[in-house]
């Protein structure tokens, strides 16, 4: 019989590609022979857009990078600039930024969760996700007024003190998410049609990964022990008591199940930071660039230069966010603005390997796989 | 006196209150008693399809409600009470969208399909006994009847998949066509092995022989004798409606809306109405076969009618309730999955099944 195949433009306006991405497949029936990930859609300049900023005018397009997990992204710019101008952070400032990390870790990964049984076709998780969340983001709008595009972080420290009944709510979140996690646990991971779902599909091994350039929860789903957090440790995360979650089976359960075991861990470290934060400034206090006003009042949003001059120089800096390796690469030249930026970001390289995994299954494996990698478009565009 | 169906129920109401006989006369005086049998009957016809339209209505609304309650929301509250009126808002919103017909589009097939899809749909009422006389027509092969007129809905599936001329469209109209075919044969399967104890395809002597209890306690219901024929028929019918997990007709996930992708307006209404519609003529099947049918215990100094039409929809509202209540909770199967599950496990056990069936049926080990 003469059959013939069928190219099909997934996207860029689909249910289930999150955002504007288009795959672009070519299908024996229901079986996909080849797979090209077509992504710019959402391109916004932002590495471009940097140049024409101020350091700190910047901060504000972290956000919308990955905009699910915003902290992680205004941590690894502000961790990068601090590293080209040599600041300390306070202790306390480093705790909070632990801390918002952390909750911004469970945020996406509960975001994550839904839209992946949203995309196995149950509509009941995304709204649970999105329950706890709500929590979670109103802790955020405790801490700084916004509920996903913080702009939080401050060269040298965090924008704001935590405010006063801010721990009291963080342990009322910490209680509420264990009883969560563990209904989750029972309504999903058992779930015989889950598992017929997930084992087994869109495996990628541990060596093509790494090629691939994969990072955080997706390889260490390939059983990758790689956690920047541990292998390069910054900040407080030496002192905290937590355990990279790494998974052998290197499919798209693996996956999964690493995301909802790291939830569980940053829980165990906001319980920790919640027990042992210390009291002190929460912006560095040592002198940079143009001083402030005379007359001002000392705090931390007057006393950070809004003109800030770094020393020439460049800096690489990498931190763990949600989605995987997240890396600024900042240059200076001495002026006001950068000379460039760089931003490596997870979402974009572990797309990358889903035309790898996806080659001889069918669609729905496609939406499944693609899940798990856990991508947010405008993380992949930039 | 024995009243088989709803005509002669119209005919014994009328006679009771003593307008029977002179509206039948004056029609007799003009030689067109016919005209009179057709009346009543385009009356019946009139009260079963006003009530398919407004159960449809009800089950949307009732989907939203069930959705909200297992996720924790409200559901629709603004539109009449508690959102009542909210389908009916929906319906109205619906009729003023413009018709959009693709310009390659094949217009007729386009067209006639979603009337095709609706037809079935209504037809599969005419057997189904609502209640004690309570049947538009208690036919002999009432239960063929019924498999063989859903049978007509996935060919308006695949006349309206290719008619869109779309690629999702396509491929959803493929996927609804072989997963019908693999899951009406355990669905048949599941059924013979019911008709095995009656020896009558007909629906009401399926539901006469379920009248009645073993030792006083248990009802005589077919899913006490026929514990994995009921599971079986239960998630063929699933199958069958389309809905989740086996909602590869549509898998909004994976083909947009599936093969009615470019429907607008009243034509996507149809598809709409005609999957309510199916939802519960197939749990009212159910019940008939497994749960029952309109049985239940007599209630004095009500007509039986009144309270087995009450017991009927009980039943089926609870059938209901499982498959939203499923719908709710579990992720989608995999098309293969799904056939494999369908050939692989279901006919096997369905044959199974019917196999001790006849066995138990031959020994007279149950009466």
């Amino acid at each position: 019989m003469e059959t013939e195949e069928l190219l099909i433009n997934m996207g860029p306006v689909h249910p289930s590609t999150h955002g504007v991405l288009r795959f672009k497949l070519r299908m024996d029936g229901e079986i996909i022979k080849e797979c090209t990930v077509v992504m710019g859609y959402l391109h916004r300049g932002t590495e471009k857009l940097a140049e024409m900023k101020t350091y700190l005018q910047f901060i504000p397009y972290t956000d919308r990078l990955d905009y699910i997990s915003a902290m992680p992204n205004n941590y690894a710019y502000v961790k990068a600039v601090e590293e080209l101008a040599g600041i300390e952070v306070p202790l306390r400032a480093e705790y909070i930024r632990v801390l918002t990390v952390e909750l911004n870790r469970i945020v996406n990964h509960l975001v994550f969760m839904g839209s992946l049984l949203l995309d196995l076709g149950a509509s009941t998780a995304i709204m649970y996700g999105f329950r706890e969340r709500e929590k979670a983001l109103q802790l955020y709008e405790m801490l700084c007024g916004a509920r996903m595009t913080f702009s939080y972080f401050r060269i040298g420290g965090v924008r704001d003190d935590l405010p006063d009944d801010f721990m009291s709510k963080l342990n009322e979140f910490i209680k509420d998410m264990e009883k969560r996690i563990e209904d989750y646990k029972g309504l999903i991971n058992g779930n015989e049609i889950f598992m017929m779902r997930m084992k087994g599909i869109g495996v990628i091994s541990a060596e093509e990964a790494i090629n691939y350039g994969m990072t955080g929860p997706s390889l260490r789903g390939s059983g990758v022990n790689y956690d920047i957090r541990k292998i390069e440790p910054y900040s407080i995360y030496p002192d905290l008591d937590f355990k990279a979650c790494v998974r052998p089976e290197c499919d798209s359960y693996a996956r999964y199940m690493v995301r909802i075991d790291e939830m569980e861990e940053s829980l165990h470290i906001l319980r920790q930071i919640a027990d042992t934060i210390p009291k002190s400034e929460v912006v560095a206090t040592q002198k940079y660039g143009i001083a402030p006003l005379t007359g001002m009042p000392y705090t931390a949003q007057t006393y950070f230069p809004r003109i800030f001059i770094p020393p020439a120089g460049e800096a690489y800096s990498r931190i763990e966010a949600p989605k995987g390796e997240l890396g600024f690469y900042v240059v200076s030249d001495g002026t006001t603005k950068p000379y460039r930026v760089k931003i490596r970001s997870p979402s974009f390289c572990n797309l990358t390997a889903i035309p790898k995994m996806v080659v001889g299954l069918k669609i729905p494996d496609l939406i499944a796989a693609f899940g798990t990698i856990d991508v947010v478009l405008g993380d992949v565009d930039r | 006196m024995m009243i088989a169906n709803a005509y002669e129920l119209i005919v014994y109401i009328l006679t009771t209150i003593g307008v029977y006989e002179p509206i039948n006369n004056i029609f007799m005086s003009f030689g067109l008693d016919d005209i009179l049998k057709i009346i009543i009957m385009l009356v019946e016809i009139a009260i079963l399809f006003a009530f398919v339209l407004v159960t449809i209505m009800f089950l949307t609304w009732m989907e939203r409600k069930v959705v909200a309650m297992v996720q924790s929301r409200y559901g629709p509250m603004v539109t009449g009470p508690r959102g009542l009126l909210q389908p009916v808002m929906d319906g109205v919103k619906l009729i003023g969208k413009e018709d959009i017909i693709p310009e390659k589009a094949d217009r007729w097939i386009f067209t006639l399909a979603p009337f095709i899809v609706f037809v079935p749909a209504l037809l599969v009422f005419i057997p189904l006994p609502f209640g004690e006389s309570l049947i538009i027509s208690d036919l002999r092969v009432g239960l063929l009847y019924i498999i063989a007129i859903s049978a007509i809905s996935p060919v308006a599936i695949l006349l309206a998949g290719w008619a869109s001329n779309n690629k999702y469209s396509l491929l959803g109209a493929m996927r609804a066509v072989a997963q019908d075919i693999s899951y009406t044969i355990p669905l048949a399967l599941a059924a013979i092995a019911v008709v095995l104890f009656t020896s009558s395809l007909s629906t009401v002597d399926i539901v006469n022989a379920q009248a009645g209890t073993w030792f006083g306690i248990i009802p005589k219901w077919f899913i006490f004798i026929q514990p994995l024929g009921f599971i079986l028929f239960l998630i063929a019918s699933i199958a069958e409606m389309g809905r989740i997990p086996f909602d590869f007709q549509e898998s909004e996930q994976e083909l947009v809306a599936g093969f009615f992708t470019e429907y607008s307006g009243m034509k996507f209404a149809m598809f709409f109405l005609a999957e309510y519609a199916h939802l519960f003529a197939v749990s009212g099947i159910i019940v008939t076969l497994f749960l029952g049918g309109w049985n239940g215990p007599v209630i004095p100094f009500i007509p039986v009618q009144i309270t087995s039409l009450v017991y009927f929809l009980i039943k089926t509202y609870a059938v209901i309730f499982f498959a939203m209540w499923l719908r709710d909770t579990v992720p989608r199967v995999r098309i293969d999955q799904l056939l494999n599950l369908g050939w692989k496990i279901m006919i096997p056990l369905a044959l199974l099944n019917l196999l001790i069936t006849g066995f138990v049926v031959t020994a007279g080990v149950i009466q």
